[in-house]
């Protein structure tokens, strides 16, 4: 596909304008529905976590719908203009990364967040959630697929680039979901399983080495994941209070307000991280049921609209970014259910917290761009 | 499409592990949240209230404000204990207290004590700067008061802090709010009904073991509240009347046996052991020479000295070794046939070598002769004589309630043999004939033997009950005593009647008054009958005179006298002893008036 395939089909997008407002301004219907129905859902959970603290919920509310805003701005701007403008935000990105390494504001024991005087601070790593996917895909799109051995080494570059800057601030949690983002790309080109395997295989080889290069606290997490009774006061804590509420909320839960975990203050990171448990907890199976219904529907309807897509950047950028949602859901539950080592990962667009619900509407802002206006 | 498959196949692992944890292991997760939340606290209940006769409290409970410390809520406890110290006074010695209670069993988040008793300055000096100090708790609780301090420390009791040794004996659960056990006297003997039931209640708390709710209480019962014979007026007026000499008080009404008043000299403030003491002072209350913490009323033995005559001239009476009207003639010292030792008359000296002459029984007990008894004695029957004397209760313990009495020695043959390896001599009977030698009364003792004359041989028990809303699980009525067998009624008025020239007989002439007459008979309202006893502390040896002056303080003899009055128809007995106070007619009889007026005088203005 070219771009002259897709100037070919702009009449024919003009004649459908009169189908509604929502295609006009080139929103999915669908995907907006099942993502408002999250965000929904996710706030009326906030509002059991924080209970009185309406300030906190206020801010929330807030924060959604400036991300909203950024995913109705993404889905208006021409596919082409993504292509286009890969390489530069990719650069920029990575200048920021620099940048936050060199003169990035401390918190928490890491480096992660930019502050220039008149503009809000940010964490640049989030935007690489967006930049990497979108510059492999940039790189891949051009070159035969599946990619030769040589395209993945310099797909891998531009991945580990980046990654390795946010590992270094410390972030192993963001660094491995950008890698994810990128890797994600190379997979949806068609990268042969059997490499995939191979890598798989050397990782296993090279992990005793990789855990000498673990910070004490990571090392700990992961000892803790086999047995969390070990240290039941200390790194254990967290996922034992975390499986106690979800596991006590049984089939439809206490309730909300009523959960005893996250309103006594068992469980660490309620309205954030953890939001899951709350929900397990209150909600009970069905609630999860539910979100993860709803999570389902947000990734075959993006993963249908990247086999939509018009050429192999859109289909790239698309598919690898609705992965990325994917994974994100999936590390979260899997972590606070106790699958998964804790790393921090929010729970995609219920978390508390608005950086990432920015770049993840913004990001489907992007996939519904990608949308062909015939689809449907 | 197959990544579409791969993310379900991963949902469906979460799904599963989510079956596994919200139903399969829904109960175990369940009960370990309930757990989490969910402490119960237990609740102590009020110790039962102390009353005397007249309903004057003499045990109370009063808040106490002290501070205790959650551990797991502190992170840096020597920091924590830099900030309180440039706020209040804590010791050295707090903190080592604090160390070793922190070492015994506890539940989590239970605030240890490290400052026990807080004043009100201290409370509120703690209350501004409350934020900076995390984990910090003051808390208020009832403690044991004493109203009377010092007063009643040997008739009531103490209570003391529950020690790692009483958790081993006491019902873990019953005693696990309580902060005190009784340890003496009362307190001690009616423990399990002061006590009271613990209560409890279910809080939830949260992480921080913070309480956030009250889910369920169940109030403690208060322990049952006991009124007790002693008479506070009383009890006051035979402490005034001792002063600060050591010594015993005990007083018995003659009727039930109940204990009137019971001083015992010097005594210790219970409230100390409430409030906590230092090691030093409690070294220098347990190793003084005075023995502060020791009742010598129910504990101490002492030889009885002439206090036994009434008792052996009865057993004479009753043995038929003698009559009211056999006289013999006291010279003043006494010879075993065939042996050279000199016993002396208790008025022998260098200067008076005489005796008291002409002397029949009567004489004997208001002259107080040792020479009549050191005869009688010797013609009696060691182990009859002691079956007798054991009717009034020497050596053995008859009181209902009355814990850690001692039995006191009546010596037999028996006894002798065993004990110290040799046979009865007859001079064993000379000495016990006039209550010294291996014989050895409790105050609480004689006090009873007082009480039996005043009944003219009726017996009764002493107890310090006298009423209860509910019975007391402790209190098991004995069978009542019989009646002192072998003494005709007619014996025991005689008795009375000589006993009552003790103290009544007098402007009779040098040598023929009654041996108190001097100190307590001359101005005194009602008929009073008495004995009074001189008992040796140590042996005087042939030939030496006894000068008290020359004698070291705790090596002086002690005064006795017993009493009861109204002498025909009588109230109360009792029992004085003054600690090498010398002579008993001088020094313990004007004690005994003093308290026994202090009872008869209102009676008998009131009738």
């Amino acid at each position: 596909m070219s771009d002259q395939d897709f100037v070919r089909r702009l009449p024919g997008a003009a004649a459908m304008a009169g189908r509604g407002r929502l295609v006009r301004i080139r929103l999915d219907p669908l995907l907006l529905a099942a993502l408002l129905a999250i965000i929904g859902f996710g706030l009326i959970v906030l509002y059991s976590v924080v209970g009185g603290d309406q300030a906190l919920f206020t801010n929330q509310l807030v924060r959604m719908g400036l991300a909203l805003v950024a995913m109705v701005v993404a889905a208006q701007l021409d596919p082409r203009l993504y292509l286009r403008w890969a390489p530069f935000v990719y650069a920029g990105g990575l200048l920021l990364l620099v940048l936050v390494l060199v003169m990035g504001v401390r918190v928490k024991g890491s480096q992660r967040w930019l502050d220039f005087p008149g503009l809000p601070r940010f964490q640049p790593s989030e935007l690489m959630k967006i930049a990497v996917p979108m510059m492999v895909a940039w790189y891949l799109h051009e070159r035969p697929l599946p990619p030769s051995l040589k395209d993945i080494a310099v797909a891998l570059v531009i991945v580990a680039v980046p990654a390795g800057c946010i590992v270094l601030q410390p972030d192993l949690g963001t660094g491995i979901l950008v890698a994810g983002a990128g890797l994600a790309v190379m997979v949806l080109a068609g990268i042969y399983w059997r490499w995939i395997a191979y890598a798989a295989a050397a990782v296993a080889v090279a992990a005793p080495g990789l855990w000498y290069l673990l910070q004490d606290y990571q090392r700990q997490r992961i000892l803790t994941l086999f047995d969390p009774e070990s240290d039941p006061l200390g790194a254990g804590w967290n996922i034992i209070q975390s499986k106690t509420a979800i596991g006590s909320g049984g089939l439809y839960g206490k309730g909300l307000l009523e959960g005893t975990q996250s309103h006594l203050e068992f469980l660490p990171e309620a309205q954030t991280d953890f939001i899951i448990a709350v929900i397990g907890e209150e909600l009970g199976f069905v609630g999860v049921l539910f979100l993860l219904g709803l999570y389902m529907v947000v990734i075959g309807r993006g993963l249908y609209i990247a086999t939509q897509a018009q050429n192999t950047f859109q289909r790239l950028l698309a598919g690898s970014l609705t992965l990325i949602f994917f994974v994100y859901a999936f590390v979260n539950i899997a972590m606070v259910s106790g699958l998964l080592p804790v790393v921090g990962v929010p729970l995609p667009l219920v978390s508390y917290g608005g950086t990432s619900a920015i770049t993840l509407l913004a990001s489907f802002g992007i996939i519904m761009a990608v949308r062909p206006q015939r689809a449907w | 499409m197959a990544l579409f498959v791969v993310a379900t196949v991963l949902v469906m692992i979460l799904v599963g592990r989510l079956v596994q944890l919200q139903i399969f292991e829904y109960a175990k997760y369940r009960t370990r949240s309930d757990e989490n939340r969910i402490q119960v606290e237990p609740l102590a209940p009020p110790r039962g209230l102390i009353y005397d006769r007249h309903g004057v409290l003499l045990a109370d409970n009063r808040p106490q404000l002290s501070l205790s410390i959650v551990r797991e809520r502190v992170s840096d406890f020597d920091a924590l204990v830099g900030e309180l110290r440039a706020l209040i006074d804590i010791s050295d010695g707090d903190l080592a207290d604090f160390g070793r209670r922190l070492e015994r069993r506890r539940r989590p988040y239970e605030p240890v004590a490290l400052k026990l008793v807080l004043s009100e300055d201290e409370q509120a000096v703690l209350a501004v700067n409350r934020h900076r100090l995390k984990g910090v708790e003051v808390t208020r609780q009832l403690v044991r008061n004493y109203p009377f301090d010092s007063l009643f420390s040997h008739a009531v009791g103490s209570v003391r802090r529950v020690s790692e040794q009483d958790l081993q004996y006491l019902d873990p659960v019953r005693y696990s709010a309580t902060k005190f056990v009784g340890r003496r006297g009362v307190e001690r003997f009616y423990e399990n009904s002061l006590h009271g039931e613990v209560g409890y209640r279910r809080v939830e708390t949260d992480a921080h073991g913070r309480v956030r709710r009250e889910l369920e209480v169940n109030r403690p019962t208060a322990g049952q509240n006991i009124t007790l014979h002693l008479d506070s007026r009383l009890q006051i007026a035979a402490s005034a009347a001792l002063g600060q000499r050591r010594g015993v008080v005990v007083a018995l009404d003659t009727r039930s046996g109940g204990v009137l008043a019971m001083v015992s000299n010097p005594g210790y403030d219970p409230n100390a052991f409430v409030l906590g003491m230092s090691s030093q002072q409690f070294a220098s209350l347990s190793q003084s020479r005075d023995t502060p913490l020791f009742n010598r009323a129910i504990s101490g033995q002492y030889a009885p000295g002439s206090i036994f005559k009434p008792v052996v001239g009865l057993a004479g009476l009753a043995s038929g070794a003698v009559t009211w009207e056999d006289e013999i003639d006291d010279p003043g010292y006494f010879q075993l046939p065939g042996q050279s030792r000199i016993y002396r008359d208790w008025n022998w000296s260098q200067s008076n070598t005489g005796g008291q002459g002409i002397t029949n029984l009567r004489r004997a007990i208001y002259r107080s002769s040792n020479v009549f008894f050191y005869d009688l004695a010797t013609r009696l029957e060691v182990d009859e004589l002691a079956a007798f004397a054991a009717q009034f209760g020497y050596g053995h313990k008859s009181a209902v309630d009355i814990a850690d009495a001692s039995e006191g020695l009546l010596p037999t043959r028996s006894w002798k043999l065993e004990v110290k390896g040799e046979p009865w001599y007859p001079g064993d009977s000379v000495n016990l004939g006039v209550g010294q030698g291996d014989l050895l009364v409790t105050p609480l003792q004689l006090a009873t033997v007082a009480a039996v004359f005043a009944n003219r041989g009726a017996r009764v028990r002493p107890r310090m009950l006298l009423a209860s809303d509910r019975p007391l699980s402790e209190f098991d009525p004995p069978r009542p005593l019989p009646r002192v067998q072998g003494p005709s009624a007619d014996d025991w008025e005689q008795m009375v009647d000589a006993m009552e020239d003790v103290v009544h007989r007098g402007n009779q002439g040098y040598g023929n008054n009654g041996t108190a007459w001097a100190y307590i008979g001359r101005d005194i309202g009602y008929r009073m009958a008495g004995k009074s006893g001189t008992a040796q502390v140590v042996e005087i040896k042939q030939g030496e005179e006894y000068d008290e002056e020359e004698l070291d303080e705790y090596r002086r003899k002690h005064a006795w006298f017993i009493a009861f009055a109204p002498a025909d128809d009588p109230v109360i007995a009792l029992a004085v002893l003054v600690e090498n106070g010398g002579a008993g007619s001088s020094v313990a009889g004007p004690v005994a008036r003093e308290v026994l007026d202090a009872y008869i005088l209102p009676q008998l203005a009131a009738r």
